[in-house]
């Protein structure tokens, strides 16, 4: 139960969700997206999330499309994450969404509320980094395509009003050989320390990573020593290293150090396991 | 719309019944019908105690609010008569306080619907999202899988 009431909405069409959204901002309602909505369930238990209105978007019918369609693979932001770990049509994102939270919470966690997440992990993000996938999504503009890459700056660059649709992925990436492991200070569920994701096209191997900074990131500068075959594992992986965005997270979970410490040995658990491919 | 009159399909029976929207779906079966046998652990969706079945799937009632589960089908510990999960529970000692087994049977009746013939890791991965404060992983296992294995 929540400690303050709001209204809820669960409109049917993109066009009434976005009308929706501008009215009650204009009423001063500060309206919220809601997708699995476990974020305004859990922090606004304990105050740190508010709204007068929740837009519930799993009403509408193109947030809820999974298919492969001409060679991309479309995936709708409601879909929670155990009905595209259940369907199985992109592996590396199966294996990346299936180490967030616990099984039965992955029921109603869903893949756009946990990429727009205020809490930073944002671990399914990782895979459509990789995959150079696009990004769909609506707002009072209208509908807009848009590379992940220049719309995900540390989070979902969206402005007032606009909500995330689908994601949409070439059909090249989904069969690549990947690399996916999440590592926590303890235990079998929960946050990352570090979670590693990576992605082998052709003979170049792409990284990103959740859990190391405030934010996922993908970083070319890292990729690119990660890649230079001549040398030997540890020199790319020191070279790497220098090349880190920054802060690196130093908290409870794990010092700065220690991450790195963690990273580099995951590094090197994924630069064997994909040079042999 | 603060409040909502919403209608939920529980254990077969229909049921109409006044919500807040910032209710939570585990709130008002144990507040408002009388349905206590989810019972209210952590509140944050990380101990399972809550758990119900919603469309077949186990679901954290304290992590859905009422008025999305409006016109959906949800069994609560209530709804289970004699069922294979329930008997093993007994057979295997799988409780001590007990306050975790309604979640934990939930889930596994779910499990045992939708994956008759799931392996080890299918298995653990379910019974991660569940926790015991007395411990009885052990016994809880043993007592999904001898129904699991039976079929
Ligand atoms: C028990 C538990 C364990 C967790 N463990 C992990 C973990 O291991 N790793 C991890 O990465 N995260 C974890 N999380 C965090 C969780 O994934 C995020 O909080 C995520 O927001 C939940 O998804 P949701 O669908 O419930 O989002 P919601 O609560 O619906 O939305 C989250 C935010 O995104 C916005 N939003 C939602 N959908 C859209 C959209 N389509 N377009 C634009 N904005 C949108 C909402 O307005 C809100 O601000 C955990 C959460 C819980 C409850
Ligand atoms: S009370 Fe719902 S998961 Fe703990
Ligand atoms: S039997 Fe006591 S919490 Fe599980």
């Amino acid at each position: 139960m929540l400690p303050f009431d709001f209204d809820y909405y669960k409109p049917t069409s993109l066009k009434e969700a976005v009308d929706l959204y501008q009215y009650l901002d204009q009423h001063g309602k500060q309206p919220m997206f809601f997708s699995g909505g476990t974020e305004l369930i859990t922090l606004g238990r304990i105050d740190l999330a508010y709204t007068e209105a929740v837009i519930d978007i799993k009403g509408i019918s193109e947030c809820n499309v999974m298919q492969i369609s001409a060679d991309h693979l479309l995936l709708g932001s409601t879909l929670s994450l155990t009905k595209i770990e259940e369907a199985n049509l992109f592996p590396l994102l199966t294996k990346t969404a299936s180490e967030v939270a616990d099984h039965t919470a992955r029921g109603k966690i869903t893949l756009g509320g946990n990429i727009c997440a205020q809490i930073f992990y944002r671990e399914a993000v990782l895979p459509f980094l990789l995959a150079d996938s696009q990004v769909l999504i609506v707002g009072p503009d209208g509908k807009k395509m848009v590379p992940i890459h220049e719309l995900f700056l540390e989070k979902l660059q969206l402005k007032k009003g606009e909500f995330l649709i689908q994601l949409a992925t070439e059909t090249r990436f989904i069969s690549a050989p990947f690399y996916s492991f999440k590592r926590r200070q303890q235990w079998e569920t929960g946050y990352p320390l570090i979670t590693v994701a990576a992605l082998k096209i052709g003979q170049e191997v792409r990284v990103a990573i959740s859990g190391l900074c405030p934010f996922p990131f993908r970083s070319k500068e890292l990729e690119a020593s990660l890649n230079k075959r001549d040398l030997p594992v540890s020199s790319r992986i020191d070279e790497g290293l220098s090349k880190l965005p920054k802060p690196i997270l130093d908290d409870v979970e794990g010092s700065a150090n220690y991450r790195l410490f963690v990273l580099r040995n995951l590094l090197s658990d994924m630069l064997t396991a994909l040079d042999r491919i | 719309m603060k409040s909502h009159t919403i209608t939920l399909s529980i254990n077969g029976e229909n049921r109409s019944v006044m919500v807040r929207s910032a209710d939570t779906l585990l709130y008002v079966l144990r507040g408002k019908l009388g349905l206590t046998g989810a019972k209210p652990g952590c509140l944050n969706g990380d101990c399972g105690a809550c758990t119900v079945n919603v469309e077949g799937w186990p679901m954290k009632s304290c992590l859905m609010l009422a008025v999305e589960a409006d016109g959906k089908k949800v069994i609560t510990i209530e709804g289970l008569e004699n069922t294979p999960i329930q008997k093993a529970f007994v057979e295997n000692f799988a409780f001590q306080c007990g306050y975790c087994t309604p979640g934990f049977i939930m889930n596994c009746h779910s499990l045992i619907l939708k994956h008759p013939d799931a392996d080890d890791h299918r298995i653990k991965e379910w019974l991660e999202s569940n926790i015991c404060r007395c411990t009885g992983y052990a016994e809880i296992e043993s007592a999904l899988k001898s129904v699991l294995r039976k079929k």
